[in-house]
């Protein structure tokens, strides 16, 4: 098998237990996004437009669905003979097994998939961001630098920093520290969980930080700071376009939110960078005589009866006469009666919202309402139908 | 069914929806916001479980090969079986007849595996389940199978149905060509079923004699020689023989109880994947009664109307009783009334096109 100049590793592994119910019978990278996407078409079709041909999926978190979706890669031409995608499960060997203990155990774990296609750079990427990144240019970074690893940083709001990796640099953008999550941040340049590595380097702090016990085994907390403390040349790589963290319920819905914007920071339709993903098959959605929908975003096979206001309608989503949807994201195959209002909640998919049900809250100081999976929310004030 | 070859016979196709066949052909013809008529044939195949397709396009047929690319989309990207697409292999010879061409390809009939052919246009807007016609075929021990459809719709102004009498034990006892069918009439749907072994000798044979229709020279001619039975398909399905007809069928779709019939649950109708963003309505965005692919980008008013995908509407533009098809685009405060636009057509702001009774075309990549 010829060597390749680069391939990728995508962390895909997370539970995402910060979005409660939409991850419990999901992982987090599988949760649909924008409409008609999942979250992990995100990296999968950067990689494409970036030329990357190579993709290992590291899954361990109900992985079924996830399995499923990247399927053999074709939706994002990644179905290679030599390449593509492989989704990487945790397995036992000879000398046993176990799951995933930390990012960097799981690609120690998965070396042997590495190093069969021989790449020069490794890239890390995780399966929970929303953006669009030519890998290529942070790879021309990395080699401009001679770099062992270069990591992709974004400019967060100071008052966030603390929830990121902040890396701390030099006027060249040498990176001299690295915080996982700091109290009181230095910088404000967030780590967006992109990584490059020469592969020769990252193959053995991989294999040394197994041997070290005290090792939580992840990038940020331990292989980031060793490689630091050995004065190794890490380039923070930076980055100024739209990024988001979807980690949580409330980023998730805001994430959704940015969409809509009449000129938003990240749109889904650009032409010369489109988001592949595994198309349902549907027919074009239909927008009834009684309907009104503005500022929002509606997926193919939905039947509109109702009134759609700034929000994002995943594919197959009914919507009955008399109902309102406002500030709201409706995943796929929801079904929705009549005077049904919606504000400011997350609809996960296959739910049935019955007639006169009332679904969220309109106070902005609220949190937002998420109904998980398969639910049926029903109408507390029905009259109860008696037989006789 | 895997003794069954599909054949999508564009041989005869009949140039009726003019502008937008200039450049293509019927079977291309951009149909429902997001399909091309050939979609519905060839889905009606897969839906059937038939794995291997060829296609006998005559002309112009860059576009459904575009289309139809490896067959992926239907399932038919296949080791064996799959999609084949058999054009004239005389490009410079007029094609005499669908039994020449199917003669220049005698060996790929020959050396299909099937028992059973199923022949049929690629222009029929229909939900035709050939696993019932298949066992009408079967069971009437039949030698050839026709479909035929009773006529339903206005008076049509040019002859280019074929209709055929039928007994009462089902038996077609005739065809007649070129016809304008009256309401009720039987209209041949130029779909049939036969054995693979008939066809070919028929192929052979008419050929031989300088014969080269398969309806007038195999069927009609052979009619008392063998079992020729007639399949009534009852289902909806309109017919298209004019600018008019296809705009109306259109309009059919914003009919939610159609839409719920051709695209249910249990049945697909597959078409070319473009990967699309959903479709963006705008905060200015009066939509009503539509029928919108994905990919649109609407900041204008649209009534009655289809949008194909990647369709942009700016603010103020109206769209009324409209089919627009792909990548149109439709500027700031224009107009646009009872009109078709084939692909990648622009009307420029304040600029307004109103189609009077009969729509008017306006022709692909055009700037108005």
């Amino acid at each position: 098998m010829g060597a390749k100049k680069w391939i990728a590793m995508l962390l895909a592994g997370g539970q995402g237990s910060r979005l409660g119910e939409l991850t419990i019978g999901l992982a987090k990278p599988a949760v649909p996004f924008g409409g008609k996407y999942r979250i992990i078409d995100f990296p999968l079709s950067n990689c494409t437009h970036s030329g990357i041909d190579t993709v290992g999926v590291l899954t361990q978190y109900q992985p079924l669905i996830l399995n499923d979706y990247v399927g053999n890669g074709k939706a994002w031409d990644l179905d290679l003979d030599v390449g593509g995608v492989s989704v990487l499960p945790p397995y036992q060997g000879k000398e046993g097994g176990e799951w995933y203990k930390g990012t960097a155990n799981a690609v120690y774990q998965n070396i042997q998939y590495i190093d069969n296609y021989d790449p020069e750079h490794v890239l890390i990427l995780s399966g929970d961001h929303i953006y669009k990144m030519d890998y290529s240019k942070m790879l021309d970074y990395h080699i401009e630098k001679n770099a062992e690893a270069t990591i992709a940083v974004i400019q967060v709001p100071w008052q966030e920093a603390s929830r990121f990796g902040i890396m701390n640099t030099n006027d060249d953008d040498k990176i001299t520290q690295f915080d996982e999550k700091p109290k009181y941040p230095k910088s404000n340049l967030a780590s967006m969980g992109v990584y490059l590595f020469k592969w020769k380097t990252l193959r053995r702090y991989l294999i040394n930080d197994e041997k070290d016990e005290n090792s939580s085994n992840d990038f940020g907390s331990n292989i980031i700071p060793k490689m630091l403390e050995d004065r190794k040349k890490l380039y923070a790589y930076r980055f100024n376009d739209y990024w988001k963290d979807v980690g949580t319920v409330e980023s998730l819905w805001q994430a959704h939110m940015d969409l809509l914007e009449d000129t938003p920071n990240f749109q889904l339709d650009d032409q010369q960078w489109k988001i592949f993903a595994r198309n349902a098959n549907h027919p074009p959605q239909y927008i009834s005589p009684d309907a009104e929908v503005s500022q929002s975003l509606i997926n193919e096979g939905c039947m509109i009866h109702g009134k759609i206001e700034h929000s994002v309608l995943s594919y197959n989503v009914q919507v009955g006469y008399g109902s309102t949807i406002k500030d709201s994201v409706i995943m796929p195959n929801v079904t929705i009666g009549e005077n049904v209002h919606i504000e400011r909640s997350i609809i996960a998919s296959n739910c049935v919202i019955e007639d006169g049900a009332i679904v969220g809250n309109s106070s902005i100081t609220s949190d937002i309402t998420l109904i998980g999976e398969n639910q049926t929310i029903i109408n507390p004030n029905k009259k109860k139908i008696t037989h006789s | 069914m895997e003794n069954v070859l599909g054949i999508i016979n564009l041989i005869n196709e009949r140039q009726h929806l003019k502008d937008l066949t200039a450049h293509r052909n019927v079977a291309s013809v951009p149909f429902g916001g997001r399909y091309r008529l050939i979609d519905f044939t060839m889905s009606n195949l897969i839906n059937a479980d038939v794995s291997k397709v060829a296609v006998f396009p005559k002309e112009k047929y860059l576009s459904v090969m575009d289309h139809l690319g490896s067959g992926k989309e239907w399932n038919l990207a296949r080791r064996s079986g799959g999609l084949y697409i058999l054009p004239p292999i005389h490009p410079d010879e007029t094609v005499t007849g669908d039994m020449k061409q199917f003669y220049d390809h005698l060996k790929f009939f020959e050396r299909a595996e099937a028992d059973t052919v199923i022949i049929s246009p690629g222009s029929h807007v229909c939900k035709l389940d050939f696993n019932e016609v298949l066992d009408y075929h079967k069971k009437q021990k039949a030698d050839i199978t026709v479909v035929y459809k009773d006529y339903v719709g206005e008076m049509i102004e040019k002859p280019i149905y074929h209709t055929c009498s039928v007994d009462s034990d089902e038996d077609i006892t005739d065809i007649s060509f070129y016809t304008i069918p009256r309401p009720g009439d039987h209209v041949c749907l130029e779909t049939f079923i036969i054995s693979k072994t008939l066809l070919v000798n028929l192929i052979k044979s008419c050929v031989a004699s300088g014969e080269y229709d398969f309806l007038k020279d195999a069927v009609k001619a052979n009619l008392h020689r063998f079992t020729v039975k007639g399949y009534n398909f009852t289902g909806d399905m309109p017919f298209i023989h004019s600018i008019e007809s296809f705009h109306s069928s259109n309009m059919n779709f914003l009919n939610p109880s159609v839409i719920r019939s051709f695209f249910g649950d249990t049945w697909d109708v597959y078409t070319k994947i473009k990967h699309e963003a959903p479709t963006k309505y705008s905060s200015s965005s009066k939509v009503t009664n539509s029928l919108i692919a994905n990919g649109c980008d609407i900041e204008g008013t649209v009534e009655n109307s289809i949008l194909f995908r990647g369709v942009k509407v700016k603010k103020g533009a109206i769209i009324k009783n409209s089919i627009i098809m792909q990548k149109g685009v439709i500027e700031e405060g224009a107009i646009v009334e009872n009109v078709i636009t084939d692909k990648e057509v622009r009307i420029t702001s304040e600029k307004s096109v109103i189609g009077l009774k009969q729509p008017t075309v306006i022709k692909k990549a055009e700037v108005i």
